[in-house]
């Protein structure tokens, strides 16, 4: 794998049985539900990340951290096709999903999407009710029965429904941002993704919002698999069971791309990392 | 009044002169200066707009009443009384019709150029053509409609009244929209993609709602601008004196081409119809815009 590539630092360990792991289901815990196979995305000619290869576990937090501008978050929307109606935008190597390509020809990236769901980083309720941007998903996806059942379900997953059951009439957009965010969450889950992405969920939040949805991050991986993009190694350290380290590297063109340097398990990342340039980081000699 | 420490008083320089005083008195100059400025153009703005509406109330009042609304046109300038009922009519019928047809293929366009067609060619040039449709006089219009409909079809019609009416709101409703259109934040767009909606359920589900109301004001704009045309409804549409709810057959007549007709004359009675007419226009043209409020207001989310 990713012979071609000598500068590959990764090594991609599908066997890790992390303690404590919250997996059920049919396939084994810890088993990959996505993979990622030297994966770059170019914007146009530019490269801006090279050679990613990491799994990614279901029903676990897998994080992704680095410096500004290292593409984490660009890997991040390669995930579920977000990167497609970015002029240019490509993606080389294979990102499956339960083995199945998801840059195939005859993929269609609505269902994609519909498989794999994405929470921003800013709260970007639609300037709509409460109901209504929960029900969105469901309506446009056609999903039968009862609504305001289904709604109630991903409102409570979310742990909003209290606070906004009274409300749910109200515009989305009278919430504080911690509850807009915990309402775009609800949104997420209301469709039922196995694959939840995260891109900095928490950056635009304060730290009691920011515990709240790390509380429910955690909470939800009983029914998905999580995959957040942070800044916040503290944050990546509390919640997730795997942890990718990004950053940027000048190659010999003097072209900037962004490179997977170690992905491991969260504990083993922060307390013993492989590389010097993780050790760097996280220890705040850099970055 | 207990036995209390008196106060301990600060020194005078301990802080900043936070008094009006403070300033010096050429910026204190320059702000008076600056508030009677903005006072006077508020008020030289609102000097023409209430005279206008003064004088158009107090003289068309004296000829409103039911018979007014109601009544033909006479066939004669000088003869008083008559009515405006088939001005009024063909106001109503081909603003309308020019409506119906200019509002939906402008948001469409406006959709196109924001969502589809972005900085693309074809998009770069409708762009540049409606910024040039948008400065074609109302003449213009009128003559090019009396070529390519008029003469094709035979006769005036108001109908053809409506076409051009509506070549000149096209313009207007695309750019306005687009511009509505493009205000909304691409988070919205992203956040519906990432739920799994196609592009035409988020246009329509999550754009449109959320540009609707301004969309609603510009094509209310551009309807009341539509209203007040005078030069292309008298090339293209003709004169008639009875009302003709046909817009496909005969001849029509519509307000501000009345108004343009008696006003013109030297016969006092045809003169105050005209007053009469024009109160009826801006009552009109208010009624619209109170009708598109009313319905932006039931389309847009409150913020609270």
């Amino acid at each position: 794998m990713a012979s071609n590539d000598t500068h590959t630092t990764t090594r991609p360990s599908v066997a890790i049985h992390p303690a404590g792991t919250t997996a059920s289901g049919t396939e084994p815990a810890g088993a990959p539900v996505m993979q990622l196979r030297d994966v770059s995305v170019y914007y146009g000619s530019y490269e801006a990340v090279r050679g990613t290869t990491m799994p990614i576990q279901q029903n676990q937090v897998t994080a992704m951290i680095g410096p500004s501008g290292c593409g984490k978050s660009t890997v991040l929307r390669a995930l579920n096709r977000m990167n497609d109606p970015i002029p240019g935008a490509r993606v080389s190597g294979e990102v499956s999903f339960h083995g199945q390509d998801l840059y195939a020809r005859d993929v269609d990236p609505i269902q994609v999407r519909r498989h794999i769901g994405m929470v921003f980083q800013k709260p970007n309720p639609f300037p709509k009710s409460i109901f209504d941007n929960v029900a969105y998903g469901l309506r446009i996806n056609g999903i039968k029965g009862r609504l305001d059942d289904h709604v109630e379900e991903a409102l409570t997953q979310a742990a909003l429904w209290d606070e906004v059951k009274d409300k749910l009439r109200k515009s989305a957009l009278a919430l504080s941002g911690g509850q807009q965010q915990r309402l775009c969450i609800a949104r997420t889950i209301a469709v039922k993704p196995e694959v939840i992405l995260m891109d900095e969920p928490c950056s635009a939040l304060d730290p009691i919002a920011t515990a709240k949805i790390e509380d429910l991050m955690v909470e939800l991986t009983n029914d998905y698999t999580i995959v957040i993009v942070t800044h916040n190694m503290q944050q990546a350290a509390r919640v997730s069971h795997h942890t990718a380290f990004f950053t940027a590297e000048v190659d010999e063109q003097q072209v900037r791309h962004g490179r997977l340097v170690e992905f491991s398990q969260t504990g083993k990342l922060f307390t013993n990392p492989a590389d010097k340039r993780t050790e760097d980081y996280i220890t705040g000699r850099f970055g | 009044m207990t036995a209390t420490a008196p106060p301990v008083t600060r020194p005078a320089a301990a802080g900043p002169d936070l008094t009006r005083a403070a300033l010096s008195g050429g910026r204190r100059l320059r702000n008076h200066l600056a508030t009677t400025a903005i006072w006077g153009a508020v008020l030289l703005a609102v000097i023409p707009l209430a005279l206008v509406t003064y004088t158009v109330v107090v003289k068309g009042a004296g000829v409103m009443n039911l018979s007014f609304l109601t009544g033909d046109i006479p066939n004669s300038y000088r003869r008083v009384g008559g009515g405006m009922a088939p001005a009024i009519v063909g106001t109503l019928l081909i603003t309308g019709m020019a409506a119906l047809m200019a509002i939906p293929l402008g948001v469409f366009g406006a959709v196109y150029l924001n969502e589809y067609g972005k900085q693309r060619p074809l998009a770069r040039l409708i762009r540049l053509m409606a910024d040039v449709m948008t400065g074609v006089p109302s003449i213009v219009m009128g003559l090019f409609i009396y070529i390519s409909w008029v003469l094709l079809v035979g006769e005036q019609t108001g109908f053809a009244g409506a076409l051009a009416l509506a070549c000149l709101m096209l313009p207007v409703v695309i750019r306005s929209s687009e511009e509505m259109l493009r205000l909304v934040p691409d988070e919205l767009r992203q956040a519906s993609m990432a739920l799994g909606a196609r592009k035409w359920k988020t246009t329509l589900t999550v754009v449109l709602p959320a540009a609707i109301s301004g969309i609603t004001s510009g094509a209310l704009l551009a309807v009341a601008r539509a209203a007040g045309e005078t030069a292309p409804i008298i090339i293209v549409t003709g004169i008639v004196f009875a009302p003709n709810w046909n817009l496909f057959d005969g001849s029509n007549t519509a307000l501000p081409a009345q108004i343009f007709r008696n006003a013109s004359t030297s016969f006092p009675a045809a003169q105050d119809r005209a007053w009469g007419a024009a109160l009826t226009l801006i009552v009109i043209v208010l009624g619209f815009t109170i009708i598109a409020r009313f319905i932006s207001s039931r389309f847009a989310i409150k913020e609270r």
